[in-house]
Parts: C-alpha cells; structure tokens; sequence
C-alpha cells in the first residue's frame, strides 16, 4: 500500500469514492464512502465527524451516520443547504471525493452499556444518532430498553426511512416513536412537534437521554426533559457551529473555552450550562 | 558571552546570508517589518516594535496546502510540502519571542500541524534586549523578560552602544555561533558589568511606562460573568470598525481560513490568516451565533484574556506588544479593556 498519512499535515485529504448515494428525501441524500482501496476510510466512533472537501468547491463537516461495527464503508447523510452540499447532490457513485478525520469526541458508548436509552432526534439530526443507534443494535444485549424519538416537518422529510419504519421496530426491546410537525395526508403517526411529543411520551427519568436536531428543538427538548425529572448528567446532546480546520486550531467553533470540533460535538447538558450561551 | 562590534555587522549580515536565509527589521516608506536582507537594505534596530510580528515566518500570512486537479469524477491530490530554507530571525523583541511559545501551544499540540512544525524547527531566533521600550509596551504585565534574556530565543543579544553582546542558549544557536565566530570576540568582566547595568535601566524604564501598572488580577468573575458584561463589550465595540487590523498585526491571533483556489477543474488549496473580528467567521447554514459586533469583539478578548488562559495553565494570549494600542484605528486596544474589565472608570 502507498499510504504516505503518517507524515501528513491533519489537513490534508485523502481520496475517496462515492459508492453509492441513495436519495432520502427531497433534500437530504445519504452517500456510501470508501477510500482508495473499496474499504473504509478510517476508524471512528459513533458521534464523530468527516471532513469532505470537493476541491475547488470547498470543504464542509458531517456526522458520520453508519455504525463503527460496519467495516466496508462510512455513510453521511446530507442536507442540501449551500455551496459543499449542493455540489455534492449533485454527484454520482463512482465520483471521488476528499475526506478526512474522524473528528471530535463520541457519544460515550461505555458508559451507557446496561442503561435504558432514549434517542430524540429532529430532522437531519437523526444522523449522528443512527450512528449510535446502530452501534446498540450490533451489540444489543450490552444496552437496556431502548426507545427512538424521531419527528420531522412532513412524513416526506423523515430521513433513514428502512431503518425507522423497518429495521428498528423489529429489534427486541426497541420501540420507534415517530412524529411530524403538522396533520398531513397519508400518517397516522403523531402530529406535533418533537419536545412536546416527548413530554406526551412520559419516560421514567432514570433513562439516558441522546439528543440531536436543529438548535431550536434541542433546546426545547432539553426543557422537556428537565420537566419530566431528567438531571442534566442523563442528557446528551451535539452543538453545531461553523468548522474549518476540525482539529481545535483554526479558532472558529469556540463556545467559551471549548472547542465544538475537539472538545464536542457531543456535549453532556451539565457540561453546556457552564458555557457562555452563544452558540 | 560574546561580543561583537556594529561596524562588523554588514559583513555579519553578509557571512549568514550565505549560509541561511536571513530576516532582520528592514524599513521601507516608514514602515519596519521583519522582512529577507539584501545588502543595501535599510536595517533599523532602533526602533523597538515592528509594525506586524514576525509570527508570518512560522505562520505565513497564506500558505499552499495541496495542489488538485479534479475532471470527470477523478480527484487527483498532491500535497504541497512547506517551502522555505533554514533561517535567521535577528532583533526579536522578547514579547515577540514569547508569542512563539503561545503560537506552539496552539500548533504544536497534538493533532501537530506540520506546516508550522517546519517553518518553526528552521528558524534560529536571536533576539535583542528593549533599550528604548515604547509608550504602548506593557510586556512586563504578561510576565516577558525584557531585560534579561528570553526563553526561547537561541541567542539572546543585547544593543552597547557601538556593540552587541551575544548569549547562544541553545544548540541551534550554537550552531550559528560556531559559523560566524571569527566576527566576535570573548566579553571582558567590564562588558557583563555594563550588560548588568543596561539590564537596570532597562527594568527601570519599563517601571515609568504609563501602562506598567496593568493589574490583571483585578479581572474578576467567571468566564460567564465576565461574558456577560454586556454594557462594557458595548462601549467599546460600538467604535469598533471591524477592519481586523489588532488580528493581523498581533503576534498571538492565530485563527485562520482554509479556501480553494477556485481554477475550472484545477486549483489549489491554501489556507490564510482570518479574524473572529468579521462577520461570516462564524456564517452557517442555520444562522450566526455572533450576529453582532459586539460578540465579535467580545470573543476576540475574552479569548486573549479568558479562554487561553483557561486552557493554558493560566497563560494570556497577549504579550504587551502594545500593536493594537498601537494601530487600532480607533483606539480601541486590549489595556483600555483590561483596566475596564478590572473595574476602572478609565476614558474611551
Ligand atoms: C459537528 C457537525 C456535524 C454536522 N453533521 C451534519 C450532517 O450529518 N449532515 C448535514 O447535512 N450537515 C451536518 N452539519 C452541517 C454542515 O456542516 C453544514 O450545513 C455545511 O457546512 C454546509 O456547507 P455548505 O458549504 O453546503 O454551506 P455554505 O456554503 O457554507 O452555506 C451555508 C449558508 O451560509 C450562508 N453563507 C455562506 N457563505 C456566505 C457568504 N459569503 N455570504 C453570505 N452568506 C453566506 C448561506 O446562507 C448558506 O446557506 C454538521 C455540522 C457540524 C458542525
Ligand atoms: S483594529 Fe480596532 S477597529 Fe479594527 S477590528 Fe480591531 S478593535 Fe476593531
Ligand atoms: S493583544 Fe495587542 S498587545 Fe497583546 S499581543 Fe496582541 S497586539 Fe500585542
Ligand atoms: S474547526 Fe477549527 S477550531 Fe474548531
């Protein structure tokens, strides 16, 4: 193998290939990456991150969405939203692509083994979540019951639609709770927003919660579940801000003393209260 | 110790020259910066601070990356190694060599940025006691050393008068020592006497500075409180013209931007200094979590004078330089905050 990373700058790509790219909905598209050689690009944990850059559009920063447990690819599912992301629905299999990372921290898998789980998530926010998802579902008897909150705008905006409506309700001790924001032809799910569904849910508070979505519904989630007697240390979440460099250096995803890149995404609540709230 | 006559400093520049890649505070149109030496060059040692730092030569003002050349879905990549020979910084202030050490905490800590890692490992940095410190100095507050000599620096000189003397404390500057020693000459006790007293009357000017007095400790509060003193960001940043000159010119700012090189299908890919001073720093998507200038500044500060220090064993990311007291278009700089801060009533 000519593989030269040992001496490489944390910046620098490495070239990898579009595998496949499967069509979630009308924004959101999920894209199977390998490296060089049809294998994955490198190891990760669930809840961090990869740097694709498609020279000369740019770089931009995704959860990976696959399990860590999945040896052949990783996946990132894509919200079409600017310059990166609009060039990269453009793409087809077979098209190369830079990429680099894993970057920042995870959901801490360890400390959750034995514990009861519960997954919310909002929109796009479900893909750094099905990563962990997955993961608890590869080694399902190490984890506790696990309930998955999931709500989107409309039924057509829900993302990972095999794994929420087929996969995850079939695996033992796992319930899928689904909702979309308003009455919509063709559901018989729930209708209403995700924090307000939660509270409808009543989980017992000694569950841990994994949260993630736009910044507006984490934050009335995290409300929610204060409410229904969850402490701050049961709560995880991620906080999203503009990324470069991804390695803690560039100064741009500050929040107070931390890092969003190296000392996040994934932030435990009672680690948030203590920054300053500008994020 | 060494000692070297100024008349032999052309012929110094010149020996070094030939071995190394030298910079040293050159003048053109008023303006003083670290810049290559050619003979013939107007060299000032004089003047105490260079408008910008010398912190492009470890960490150029922009710098190439990777070279690509992406066509019909194949992406070819091909990295760019940093370019640049070994060379010779002289006449570094001591706030500047201690930026360095701040510039390492950043870039040197693991994942190493190997960019900075070389331009940094090639360097040999001379620096030079402050016989005449400015106005604006207020090193002395950021614990720098600018009689005695730096940590840091691999030789460290001192302006006699008619000569310098010369301290190598490193191997490096040992290196350099042994190539251009038949410039210099062994210090008599005489000359460590005088070095002794420049050193006193150097501390003694330092003590008559107008910002001496600077007392960080008076910054009370905890990151949130000091944050959320709203009223005192206000004053300041409502002046503020977010033209990013304080970070460009601070030896210590270290945020930067990596862009392509947009060609059609080839390019490349660099990156460059930027500044938490202008608005899309921090652009995304789903909004902007500092909208206002105010923040902008804001985090500028509380990051020199909180958030390093948090992640640094208590270390500020200001040397005293005093370039943004210097060049701030509007007289906005770090010791009117920091007496602000510290519960002063002082004048904007
Ligand atoms: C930790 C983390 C994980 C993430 N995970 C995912 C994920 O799994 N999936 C996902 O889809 N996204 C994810 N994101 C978000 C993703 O990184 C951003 O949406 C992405 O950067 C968008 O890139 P872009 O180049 O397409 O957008 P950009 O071109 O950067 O545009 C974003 C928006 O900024 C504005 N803008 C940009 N430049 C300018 C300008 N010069 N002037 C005015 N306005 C401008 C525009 O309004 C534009 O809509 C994640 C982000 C983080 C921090
Ligand atoms: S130099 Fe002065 S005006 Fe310019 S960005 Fe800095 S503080 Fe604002
Ligand atoms: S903040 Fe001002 S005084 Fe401090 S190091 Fe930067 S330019 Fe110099
Ligand atoms: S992305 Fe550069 S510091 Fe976090």
């Amino acid at each position: 193998m000519s593989c030269s990373c040992h001496d490489q700058d944390p910046l620098i790509p490495q070239i990898a290939v579009i595998k496949e790219v499967r069509v979630d909905t009308h924004d959101v598209t999920t894209f199977k990456i390998v490296d060089n050689f049809g294998k994955k690009p490198f190891e990760f944990l669930p809840g961090q991150c990869a740097m694709i850059s498609i020279p000369p559009i740019g770089e931009a920063i995704f959860s990976i969405t696959s399990s860590p447990s999945q040896e052949e690819f990783i996946e990132c599912s894509i919200k079409k939203c600017g310059t990166v992301t609009d060039y990269l629905h453009q793409l087809e299999a077979g098209s190369e692509i830079g990429v680099r990372g894993p970057y920042g921290n995870n959901f801490p898998v360890e400390e959750l083994k034995n514990k009861d789980l519960v997954f919310i998530g909002g929109g796009i926010g479900l893909a750094p979540l099905r990563s962990v998802i997955n993961y608890v579902m590869d080694n399902r008897d190490d984890f506790g019951k696990v309930d998955i909150v999931y709500g989107a705008r409309t039924p057509g905006d829900l993302v990972h639609s095999k794994d929420i409506f087929d996969v995850w309700p079939k695996e033992k001790d796992t319930t899928v709770h689904l909702t979309v924001d308003s009455l919509s032809e063709n559901w018989d799910g729930n209708v209403g927003f995700v924090p307000n569904y939660v509270k409808t849910l009543g989980f017992d508070s000694n569950k841990i919660a994994l949260v993630c979505g736009p910044p507006i519904m984490i934050k009335y989630t995290l409300q929610a579940l204060e409410e229904m007697g969850f402490k701050k240390d049961q709560v995880y979440t991620t906080l999203e801000l503009k990324m470069k460099c991804g390695i803690g250096k560039c100064g741009r995803c500050n929040i107070g003393d931390k890092y969003v890149c190296k000392d996040g995404p994934v932030f435990r609540c009672d680690e948030i209260t203590e920054l300053p709230n500008e994020y | 110790m060494k000692k070297i006559l100024k008349t032999k400093l052309p012929e110094l520049w010149q020996k070094i020259d030939a071995d190394f890649d030298l910079f040293l505070p050159i003048e053109k149109n008023k303006t003083l910066n670290f810049s290559l030496w050619k003979e013939g060059e107007k060299v000032n040692l004089d003047r105490v601070r260079t408008n910008a730092s010398p912190k492009h030569l470890v960490f150029p003002q922009t710098e190439t990356y990777l070279k690509f050349k992406n066509e019909n879905k194949k992406l070819s990549l091909e990295v760019v190694e940093a370019e640049g020979d070994e060379y010779v910084l002289f006449g570094v202030r001591p706030c500047d060599v201690k930026s360095f050490k701040l510039l390492d905490n950043i870039f040197l800590r693991d994942p190493v940025d190997t960019y900075y890692k070389v331009h940094r490992d090639r360097g040999i940095i001379i620096s030079l006691g402050c016989s005449n410190p400015e106005d604006t100095c207020f090193c002395t507050s950021f614990g720098v050393e600018a009689a005695s000599a730096p940590e840091g620096a691999d030789i460290a000189a001192w302006d006699m008068g008619d000569s310098f003397l010369w301290k190598t404390q490193s191997e490096k500057g040992q290196k350099l020592m042994e190539s251009v020693e038949e410039f210099f000459t062994d210090a008599h006790e005489k000359d460590l006497k005088t070095l002794e007293h420049e050193k006193d009357n150097i501390r003694e000017k330092l003590k008559e500075l107008p910002f001496s007095n600077i007392d960080l400790s008076k910054i009370k509060g905890t990151q949130q409180e000091i944050f959320d003193q709203e009223e005192i960001w206000n004053e300041f940043s409502e002046k503020c013209l977010a033209c990013g000159t304080c970070s460009y010119l601070c030896p210590t700012c270290h945020c930067y931007d990596l862009c392509d090189y947009k060609g059609s299908n080839k390019g490349e890919k660099f990156r460059c200094w930027d500044s938490c001073m202008s608005s899309d720093f921090t652009l995304m998507a789903h909004g902007n979590p500092r909208t206002s200038q105010m923040q902008r500044l804001r985090q500028r500060f509380m990051h020199k004078l909180v958030y390093y220090p948090k992640n640094h064993e208590g270390v500020y990311s200001c040397v005293g330089c005093g370039r943004c007291a210097d060049r701030c278009p509007v007289h906005i700089d770090i010791v009117k905050i920091i007496k602000k801060l510290g519960g002063e009533k002082n004048e904007l």
